[in-house]
């Protein structure tokens, strides 16, 4: 059929009108149109369960029924129960060795921030651990840290004790056992970080000083330090963050055992939950480590960030 | 050297340097010897595998370990359900983190500051406590034992938007203009000009997403619980778990779990070193 002859229906119209039904949605329209499953997803898996379970957490909540609520009484029961008591205690423990992490972490990336031939294969490998599966990293250190492993068979062998350890069956010891295995996990990423912050200094800086002749520690507190101040923020609230979150390597490594002295604020709000199915409980111990960890930040940022300005 | 050194400065220097190695090769050790010890424990077959000081070069190597493995755990389906998950979430990551960069970086809107500091703020947010939740939801859409619950949440995540969007921000605007110029849409805009040239961030999201979405573990283990749709980081605690005495055996399964993450790794170790440049500044 040939419409173009169609007197009735002059193609310019036809093509006006298609044109109009779709016309181009307004710039406004198109950017939400692009952002929509990026916000949905983080509406749905990171707002609302914040939200949603603070609420939960003053509720009396089984799943199938609606939430009921009950004010405090489950922050009650939570600071009653010991056990969540010494994960609170554990996860300070925690805190205290994040210092030492840093320490390590910077005098690391100073070590590997030259040119020596190999350095890059160095860095790797200091990287190794980072990027290991933490289920793995379990493993490893299970057999490391068995009481005919090879820390106790090295120990023997040097004659520094003469029974075995348990280091992860000792109540006494258990907790920093893991804690060394966090830290052993962290080292490496802390110091890319680090790394990335040195080679941003201009080298000219150090230059000048070096002709002024100040000596290498001046060099590192008076030019660095301060230079590196704002990755020293970073890395300072990335890792008492973690700190107060540590979940995967008690997990893994002990399941908050011997008894429940390697019990964290997390892995109790993991044990809570997912294996008892007791969510209200859980939500109120993680809700609990959500204002140490919102607390904590703010320290970092209060009394890092003036000092070297 | 500017001006020659006397010969004792020379061997000073020799010494730092000297020591600058020990210490070096020292932590070196230290990182990577658990990975070296389970290999060695993996490929050999005799002896007390924790006998002390380590032996990391096997009398009698052999593969009988890692055939073994297969023999006791169904770890070629851990393989893909890992290779499964691990591919859609980058895949989608990709695609919902480099939409949302885009009006982000290149169109004006009403509300884009708002957009942006909502997103700014999931990175304070401490969402490692949203696994309870985001369980809970799991269980009322039905999506518990699925691979969709693994990959959903994962899938959107600030720090790939703002890779992506600082990728944008680079591509030149004549570009951009001269497309709209001829007639083309704006999604054409980002699938004609944005994403190929921000093919190098891209790689580097996918290798990071790669590597992470391999060696997740907590949510995985949380959503799954039918051993049959494990990934391999979740699974292979089956085998030590089943076989908690079968040292290497279940060391050549630790070495089949972390191998594809480490190669990755070693071949694309710049991104790893590199992509952190941003962050710090």
């Amino acid at each position: 059929m040939d419409t173009t002859a169609d007197p009735l229906h002059p193609p310019a119209v036809n093509k006006h009108r298609r044109r109009a039904t779709r016309a181009p949605l307004t710039t406004t329209a198109q950017a939400w149109l692009f952002l929509a499953p990026a916000l949905l997803l983080l509406l749905g898996f990171t707002f609302w369960p914040v939200l949603w379970g603070s609420y939960l957490a003053f509720t009396e909540y089984k799943v199938i029924t609606p939430p009921e609520w009950v004010g405090l009484k489950n922050f009650e029961e939570l600071f009653e129960d010991e056990v969540f008591i010494t994960s609170l205690k554990n996860s300070l423990l925690y805190l205290l060795i994040v210092p030492f992490i840093q320490l390590g972490a910077l005098l690391l990336a100073v070590l590997v921030n030259n040119s020596l031939p190999g350095i890059k294969f160095f860095r790797a490998a200091f990287y190794v651990p980072v990027v290991t599966s933490v289920s793995v990293v379990g493993i490893m250190w299970g057999w490391m840290y068995n009481e005919q492993g090879l820390i106790n068979a090295a120990l023997q062998w040097l004659r520094v004790i003469n029974e075995p350890i348990g280091w992860l069956t000792d109540d006494r010891i258990a907790l920093f056992a893991v804690m060394f295995v966090t830290m052993w996990r962290g080292l490496g990423w802390y110091m890319v970080l680090y790394l990335a912050g040195l080679q941003a200094i201009p080298k000219d800086i150090e230059e000048a000083a070096v002709l002024d002749g100040a000596n290498r520690w001046q060099r590192f507190w008076r030019i660095t330090v301060p230079m590196l101040a704002p990755t020293i923020l970073l890395c300072s609230v990335l890792s008492t963050l973690a700190a107060m979150k540590v979940l995967e390597e008690v997990l893994i490594l002990t399941r908050g055992g011997p008894m429940s002295s390697t019990f964290t604020g997390l892995y109790y709000a993991y044990d809570m939950g997912i294996r008892s199915f007791n969510f209200p409980r859980a939500l109120a111990a993680s809700l609990v480590v959500s204002v140490f960890c919102i607390f904590v930040a703010w320290l970092n940022f209060k009394f890092i960030q003036p000092r070297h300005r | 050297m500017p001006f020659k050194l006397r010969s004792s400065q020379r061997n000073a220097r020799r010494l730092t340097t000297l020591l600058h190695y020990a210490a070096l090769v020292a932590i070196a050790l230290f990182c990577a010897f658990p990975m070296l010890w389970t290999l060695a424990t993996a490929i050999g077959t005799e002896g007390n595998v924790f006998a002390f000081p380590p032996t990391l070069i096997p009398e009698k190597p052999s593969l009988e370990n890692f055939a073994e493995v297969f023999r006791v755990i169904e770890i070629g389906k851990y393989y893909w359900n890992s290779i499964w998950i691990t591919f859609w979430t980058v895949l989608w990551t990709v695609v919902v983190c480099s939409l949302a960069a885009y009006p982000l970086a290149r169109l004006k809107f009403k509300g884009r500051q708002l957009v942006f500091s909502v997103i700014l703020v999931t990175l304070m947010l401490p969402t490692e406590v949203n696994f309870l939740v985001n369980f809970i939801t799991m269980t009322k859409l039905g999506l518990v034992n699925t691979h969709l619950g693994v990959i959903l949440p994962t899938i959107a995540g600030a720090i790939g938007i703002f890779m992506m969007k600082s990728a944008f921000e680079e591509v030149p605007q004549d570009l951009i203009d001269a497309a709209r110029v001829d007639g083309a849409s704006e999604l054409r805009v980002f699938w004609q000009i944005m994403l190929p040239l921000a093919l190098p961030q891209i790689a580097t999201l996918v290798i990071f997403t790669t590597v992470t979405s391999w060696n997740n573990f907590l949510w995985p283990g949380v959503v799954l619980t039918k051993s049959e749709l494990m990934p391999l980081a979740v699974g292979i605690l089956e085998l030590s778990g089943t076989f908690g005495s079968a040292t290497r055996v279940i060391a050549a399964g630790a070495v089949m779990t972390i191998a594809p993450a480490l190669i990755v790794f070693f071949f694309t170790q710049r991104f790893f070193m590199r992509g952190f440049d941003g962050a710090v500044k």
